[in-house]
């Protein structure tokens, strides 16, 4: 049993939901009590779509238990075929219908319908979503594009692609697909099909027409894409392309599945290497960034982070049990500690102790920033309606680096700003307690000091040093240092006056604790 | 002369339309939302799975409190394999979750469908648990199982478990109210202020704002409900000796006043008192909501089932907004508590109880109403087919109640075509 207040994923059902609604002409039959049918709204709230999604739930009730939920979940089914016409139908149980056993598989089967039915077996109680969501593709890819009777053999390059992985209710999936299609065609390169999103059973078929694969997103397709290369003898590429390096890393390696010789990259490029060297950037210079997230924008992020803004990563975490070896690897590169956890208390934990000056994270980081009164950006599932905007904002390719360099640096001050609020620090109107002038205010200027102290003394971090106390005189200068780094300072101060016995904390201190520090 | 026995309608109050497909509405889990928020020193432990996590979580929409008065114990494939041990995974969850949050004062055990599928007793483990961690904390259990409730049923059973922790009225109690049902706090002050002017008295609220403050109950209790859902919860009431005073329900100045009514009769409030006292409320209330009939009149108005509330509002927006109510859905029919409210609906009205969405959207799209009242799930695809939508989780996280918001509810039900009238922007 495990203590959640929010989670990052949904339960592997929601995950094969997202599979169907991604499809064209796909539909899911669950059995499931009626209180399921809430997952309908993440799509037409969150996702704001124009049409339900193409699942219906069998709504099963206590009354009906041990009698006839068998015959409820076969009525549904009939009927629902009858009603939508799919070309295909998933079906399969909710947790509450795994515990009672009807076998939606078995029952299915009997009732001969006329179009291919597609069991799914997802168990609710030790997965989640991607992973249910991956499994729900890779039955549909195995269903519709069989293995050969013979083994495969390796493909020859060839200038056609098929790019995997994008879904309904993905992060920003609708537009990064536009991009990378846009990339790869301009490389001439052709795109046979892109899937889930937007395909239909049909386009499943041709899927072993294309030289190779690009995986998008192997929280989803990597499964899938691993069985078209063990059966068809596709290649695939899995770089993804999510900031400057990446996407020339994957640009290049998609050349190399097509065939071509090395050639020039593709025009407009990305404004993000001149942004990042220009004089007004280097006050990003070291800030302290922490990462959380879905393993594949989590990884891109710290190294967009680290190589292309020049910030100092100081914590580095995903949900992704699946993918732990990459993150570990990626953390060790920036030489932090990876944090891989579905907990998000224990992520807040790790957020208060890394005292990073901004979190790029999912929804649930964003409030945890919010409350630390910490600058963030959303870079990952689980969604929320403002990660669906209006405008093409894609993160990946070169439009995607763009993006990404606004909407990261954009919650942070800007460069000379920085240095005027250190300058005036004591100005009623312009002083560290104002938030950036550029933005909304989405918070409202009060103290920061009493929250940073909150921060640090929550009952949930476990390491408990009694600090010595600050002199009054020494806490005033405290104040004058600007906010941004007066966490850091404080923290300092302490460990060294910890370090070396202090029983009060002077202003001398202070300043002994950043001559100590600043070597 | 022999005269034809006629038979109710199928679809009207006293025969509905019983449908048994599949139904889009939440399941009781789900007033959690509010119940946490209400009491303010109650916590409300989910024991169920990740898909019971993620619709708190879904249908929240937001986070909207950094840490809200509840949880999920997710149960995993360890607890299933032993069913023996679940009991002490609880108590687990419940250690850490009591370190965690030292101020909670009553912890209440939510059971889901998979609990019940399993037969988890959570009545046992309350009982131990409240060995263990009382008296300094207090436990409760009820049902919020999508398979047992719909949506506002989580908040019956909750106030039904409640009622078991009632004292005693004690001997030679005078007469007393209960209202049942959760209000916003500045409804309930309000109702509050009429009570007492009308010299009615004492008038306790159900659930109370802190979970010390529980009323007494016994056979001088009058129960006065605040909402129309409140089945279980009254009948175990009524088993501690309290007595029901039928009424509609408090929403737009008809419904108020008739709600007031019924307690100030049974409190023997003279009726001139009662005139003067409610005048001041009754002509705001027509005002505010006269200010709005000109949109809502003759509009043509379909409910979906979702609250319970339905009929209610149909009442309301019927003989006081002029509207025509093509259908009210609603996921369950308490025919004894919706009377008086049935009562002031023309006797023909629509009546639809359970659901089979896809019929009930055939017939919908068939009478193409001027607006739509449904869940979340439903109103987008709607609005994209061309129809006005409300949701109507709104009427349930609105304070509509009294006199002071019968503008407020009007309004809400005007704002979709106020929209509308302003954009000048096609889809
Ligand atoms: S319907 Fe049942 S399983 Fe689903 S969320 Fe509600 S209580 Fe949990
Ligand atoms: S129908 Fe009304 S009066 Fe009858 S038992 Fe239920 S609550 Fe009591």
């Amino acid at each position: 049993m495990q203590l959640t207040v929010w989670t990052y994923e949904g339960p592997p059902h929601v995950g094969a939901m997202r599979i169907a609604a991604s499809m064209r002409g796909v539909h899911y039959v669950l059995h499931a009590p009626q209180g399921d049918t809430y997952a309908d709204l993440l799509f037409t709230m969150i996702e704001r779509r124009d049409t339900r999604p193409p699942v219906t739930y069998t709504t099963f009730q206590a009354r009906d238990l041990g009698s006839d939920t068998a015959e409820i979940f076969k009525t549904a089914c009939r009927e629902a075929v009858e009603r939508f016409r799919p070309d295909a139908v998933l079906v399969g149980a909710s947790c509450t219908a795994e515990l009672i056993q009807d076998n939606p598989g078995g029952l299915a089967k009997a009732l001969d319908l006329d179009i291919p039915v597609i069991p799914l077996e997802l168990p609710s109680y030790q997965k989640k979503e991607n992973w249910g969501a991956s499994e729900t593709f890779y039955r549909l890819v195995r269903t519709f594009a069989p293995a050969p009777a013979a083994r495969a053999e390796t493909r020859a390059p060839g200038r056609i692609c098929n790019i995997l992985g994008p879904t309904a209710l993905g992060f920003r999936h609708r537009d990064d697909i536009v991009e990378i299609t846009r990339l790869v065609e301009s490389l001439g390169i052709a795109v046979n099909v892109v899937a889930p999103l937007g395909a239909d059973i049909a386009d499943l078929a041709l899927l072993p027409e294309a030289a190779f694969n690009i995986v998008l997103y192997p929280e989803i397709a990597g499964v899938a894409a691993d069985w078209l290369a063990r059966n068809h003898g596709q290649p695939s590429v899995t770089i993804t392309p999510i900031g400057v390096g990446a996407t020339e890393t994957f640009i290049a390696a998609v050349a190399t599945h097509a065939g071509l010789a090395p050639q020039d990259r593709p025009g407009a490029g990305s404004r993000l290497p001149w942004y990042s060297r220009s004089i007004d950037s280097t006050y990003l210079t070291g800030k302290r960034v922490f990462i959380f997230g879905d393993a594949t924008h989590a990884i891109a992020a710290a190294r967009i982070a680290a190589k292309e803004l020049g910030f100092t990563v100081c914590g580095l975490g995903t949900y992704s049990r699946e993918f732990a070896r990459e993150l570990r690897s990626a953390a060790a590169e920036c030489g932090v500690e990876p944090l891989i956890t579905d907990d998000h208390l224990e992520v807040e934990e790790a957020i208060i102790a890394a005292q990073p000056e901004l979190v790029l994270g999912t929804q649930m980081e964003r409030h945890v920033a919010k409350r630390l009164r910490i600058p963030c950006a959303v870079i990952s599932s689980p969604v929320h309606v403002q990660d669906f905007p209006a405008r093409y904002s894609p993160q990946m390719g070169y439009e995607g680096t763009n993006v990404i360099f606004d909407s990261w640096v954009h919650p942070l001050m800007m460069g000379l700003e920085e240095h005027l609020l250190g300058m005036f620090r004591d100005d009623f109107e312009f002083n560290d307690g104002a938030a950036p002038s550029h933005l909304a205010p989405v918070s409202p200027p009060v103290e920061r000091e009493p929250v940073l102290q909150q921060a640090t003394t929550l009952p949930a971090s476990p390491s408990v040093t009694i600090e010595p106390p600050w002199a009054d005189e020494a806490e005033r200068e405290l104040k004058k240092i600007p906010f941004f780094v007066r966490g850091k300072a404080r923290r300092n101060t302490e460990k060294y006056a910890l370090e070396q016995g202090l029983s009060i904390i002077t202003v001398e201190d202070l300043y002994d604790a950043k001559a100590h520090y600043s070597r | 002369m022999n005269a034809p026995v006629s038979l109710p309608p199928l679809g009207s109050a006293a025969k509905p339309l019983r449908e048994r497909g599949q139904h889009e509405v939440f399941c009781g889990l789900t007033s959690i939302m509010w119940l946490h928020r209400k009491m303010q020193d109650a916590f409300f432990l989910v024991v169920g799975s990740r898909t019971c996590a993620h619709l708190m979580q879904s249908a929240a929409g937001v986070m909207i409190f950094a840490e809200p008065r509840f949880a999920t114990a997710i149960i995993d494939e360890r607890d299933l394999a032993g069913l023996a041990d679940i009991h002490e995974e609880l108590d687990k969850v419940v250690d850490k979750l009591l370190a965690r949050r030292p101020e909670i004062r009553l912890l209440v055990l939510v059971g889901s469908c998979p609990s019940e599928v399993i037969k988890l007793d959570l009545a046992k483990a309350a009982d131990r648990l409240g060995g263990i961690h009382g008296p300094a904390v207090r436990f409760l259990h009820y049902s919020g199982s999508g398979i047992e409730t719909t949506f506002t049923q989580g908040e019956d059973n909750f106030l039904a478990a409640l009622v078991h922790e009632l004292p005693s009225e004690p001997a030679g109690a005078a007469k007393s109210l209960i209202v049942a049902g959760a209000l916003a706090d500045v409804v309930e002050d309000q109702f509050r202020r009429i009570f007492d002017a009308l010299g009615i008295g004492p008038v306790t609220f159900l659930p109370p704002r802190n979970s010390a403050a529980l009323p007494h109950i016994g056979p001088q209790t009058r129960l006065l409900l605040a909402q129309p859902f409140l089945g279980e919860a009254t009948k175990a009431m009524e088993r501690r000796g309290a007595r029901h005073l039928a009424a509609p329900f408090p929403l737009g100045e008809e419904g108020t006043t008739a709600w007031l009514l019924a307690a100030a009769t049974e409190f023997g409030v003279d009726p001139e008192r009662f005139a003067a006292i409610t005048g001041p409320g009754r002509t705001r209330a027509r005002m505010a909501v006269e200010k709005h009939r000109s949109v809502l009149d003759g509009k043509r108005i379909f409910f979906f089932p979702d609250s319970q509330l339905e009929p209610s509002m149909a009442r309301f927006l019927y003989r006081e907004a002029g509207c025509e109510i093509l259908e009210i859905g609603t996921p369950f029919l308490h025919r004894h508590h919706v009377a008086d409210e049935f009562a002031l609906l023309p006797p023909d009205v629509f009546v639809s109880e359970g659901q089979d969405v896809d019929r009930q959207l055939d017939r919908c799209r068939a009478a193409r109403p001027d607006l739509v009242v449904c869940g979340m799930g439903l109103a987008n695809p709607l609005e994209a087919e061309g129809m006005a939508t409300k949701w109507s989780i709104e009427l349930v996280f609105t304070p509509v109640q009294g006199y002071e918001q019968a503008g407020d509810l009007a309004e809400l039900f005007v704002r979709p075509f106020a929209r509308r009238e302003k954009l000048r922007v096609r889809v």
